[in-house]
């Protein structure tokens, strides 16, 4: 089996754990979620080596790390069966509390994650450790002013084992980016700020997104990376793709059925 | 207090290598020693506390203890969230510096003022502010805060302490001077004009002095307890509003002990007259000048 139908296969599987556990909990942020799944399985299953770290400052995609970090071992299966409920480390975003493995910190509230994962990568510097930090961003994140700060320090720190990756799926909060905050050129914009730069024109095609890492990364200089992954959100869900309120609605029983046959993942 | 905080830095810094200094571009004529002393490990992040607060939290979860250093209110309320969340819900080992606190800035205005900071972040979970009152105060503090694992503030301003006080031993809430009539508890060098009042024209053996050094206050020591039941008067004094400072935490610790006394607080009332001037200014816009703490303090203890 080639490497990408390893990662396809394991995609299938976590959108069949993920749509579950969204039915299951009459909960939304569906589309955020199965707009950044493909980033997550490729850094998991391919990308990050056993001590790169991760943050996902897109918090509200909280279920497609859930996911993947029971898919890969990080955290127990069993785990996922408190999502939602009373008393479990598994909300909607990921919890503050450092009590789940695998979430060094709780995200929810935009515009945090890259300094956070700056402060890690710059660690090394004097702890002489070395590893990759992996930031997940969203278009949302790129309105807050406090992800251009940690811009601006990454680079200016050259901190090169910092990855950022924007899911890039063209709709926020309660608009599309161009009509709310325009945020093309995106790349220029990035490249400006010192990042080394590449786009994945294809962020939920595997191809495509391994060749925008592996050329990034390969560049050896010593510029922090950034990655404009062009998503869509809902991808692979018919009625919910490039659409605004699948940032919120929970899945009716018909719904739910569709979705699961649309992705593949058998029968609900 | 900035250059006693310089010097107990960089005396810290050189035994322990785990502890890095942030700066938000400031410490011109105050931090060059620690920038010396500490090398790679001291960095001028730029104007953007945000992103340096994170950026701490981010370098304390690998292990490391983080000092972020800025004006007082820079480094409080522009990144209030990041110290909500990044810092003190995580538990991180970071110590936010504001220099400055109260209207330590005087003429620099209202922008350069924090009034409102022990309000902000003692109502933090996990965070610890510490608020020395006097120069001389800040080397055992700064020892203490590094010595507590987790998030605290440190409220640096300026106080020089009376040559005939003692600094008693540290502890959040210490007993400066003993008196039978009313007892009078500060915070910050706020309590260095109760002094002042007292040498104007008190008897000091009419005033139980407190001096409060950590908040939130959660508890209420007996020696205070008692002075109060033995005084049934007290005066609180603070360079901060009135809501979620001194005056506020520490009636409900009265009421939860029932301890019935009268009450008068004298506290930051912000701009009243719209006007700027010097910290002294400040102070007597809002009582908390010597002579308008003398009156008090004489109206308190005639009752």
């Amino acid at each position: 089996m080639s490497d990408i139908d390893k990662l396809r296969r394991i995609k299938t599987d976590c959108v069949k754990t993920l749509l579950g556990l969204y039915k299951r909990a009459n909960a939304g942020h569906i589309g955020a979620s199965l707009s950044c799944l493909d980033i997550l399985v490729c850094l998991f299953f391919d990308r990050m080596k056993k001590d790169d770290k991760f943050i996902l400052s897109k918090g509200h995609a909280a279920v497609a790390l859930y996911t993947v970090l029971a898919k890969s071992g990080r955290i127990p299966e069993s785990e996922l069966d408190s999502f939602y409920k009373d008393g479990t480390l598994l909300g909607a975003h990921p919890p503050c509390s450092r009590m789940l493995e695998g979430v060094t910190f709780g995200t929810g509230s935009l515009g945090h994650g890259l300094s956070l994962a700056a402060g890690i990568a710059l660690s090394n510097r004097f702890s002489g450790r070395k590893f990759n930090v992996y930031c997940v961003l969203s278009d949302g994140d790129c309105n807050e002013g406090s992800t251009w700060e940690a811009a601006l320090f990454a680079a200016h720190q050259k901190l090169s084992n910092l990855v950022v990756v924007i899911d890039n799926n063209g709709l926020q909060g309660f608009g599309r980016s161009k009509d709310v905050l325009s945020l093309e050129p995106l790349a220029k914009k990035w490249e400006s700020f010192n990042f080394e730069v590449t786009e994945a024109s294809n962020g939920n095609d595997f191809n495509s997104l391994l060749n925008a890492f592996e050329e990034v990364e390969n560049r050896g200089s010593e510029k922090p990376k950034c990655i404009i992954a062009r998503t869509v959100k809902g991808s692979g869900v018919s009625y919910m793709e490039n659409k605004m309120e699948w940032h919120y609605l929970p899945m009716s029983e018909d719904q739910y059925k569709t979705a699961v046959y649309e992705s593949g993942a058998g029968n609900a | 207090m900035r250059k006693e905080f310089s010097a107990s830095i960089e005396k810290i810094a050189a035994s322990d290598e785990k502890v890095i200094f942030l700066t938000g571009d400031l410490g011109f004529m105050a931090l060059e020693n620690v920038q010396e002393a500490m090398g790679a490990r001291f960095i001028n992040a730029g104007v953007s506390e945000q992103n340096l607060v994170s950026l701490a939290a981010g370098l304390a979860s690998q292990g490391y203890t983080i000092l972020c250093y800025s004006i007082a209110p820079f480094v409080v309320f522009r990144p209030a969230e990041q110290i909500r969340i990044d810092v003190c819900l995580h538990n991180m080992n970071v110590k936010i510096i504001g220099n400055g606190g109260g209207y330590g800035y005087g003429i620099m205005g209202a922008t350069h003022h924090a009034i409102e900071d022990i309000a902000v972040l003692s109502s933090f979970q996990n965070m610890k502010c510490y608020i020395p009152f006097c120069n001389e105060d800040v080397d055992g503090l700064v020892n203490i805060m590094m010595q507590r694992k987790g998030p605290s503030y440190l409220r640096l301003g300026f106080g020089i302490k009376p040559e005939r006080l003692e600094l008693p031993a540290y502890s959040g809430v210490r007993k400066l001077s003993s008196g039978n009539k009313i007892t009078v508890v500060g915070m910050g060098p706020a309590i260095l004009n109760v002094f002042k009042a007292i040498e104007t024209g008190l008897d000091a053996e009419s005033v139980d002095l407190f001096v409060v050094s950590e908040m939130p206050l959660l508890e209420l020591p007996e020696s205070l307890l008692s002075s109060v039941e033995k005084t049934g008067k007290v005066l609180v004094v603070e360079e901060h509003v009135s809501r979620g400072g001194l005056g506020e935490n520490l009636s409900l610790l009265l009421l939860e002990k029932s301890a019935g006394c009268k009450l008068v607080h004298r506290f930051a009332c912000g701009y009243p007259d719209g006007l700027y001037g010097s910290q002294s200014y400040h102070q007597e816009m809002s009582g908390l000048d010597p002579e308008a703490i003398l009156k008090t303090m004489k109206e308190l203890s005639n009752e």
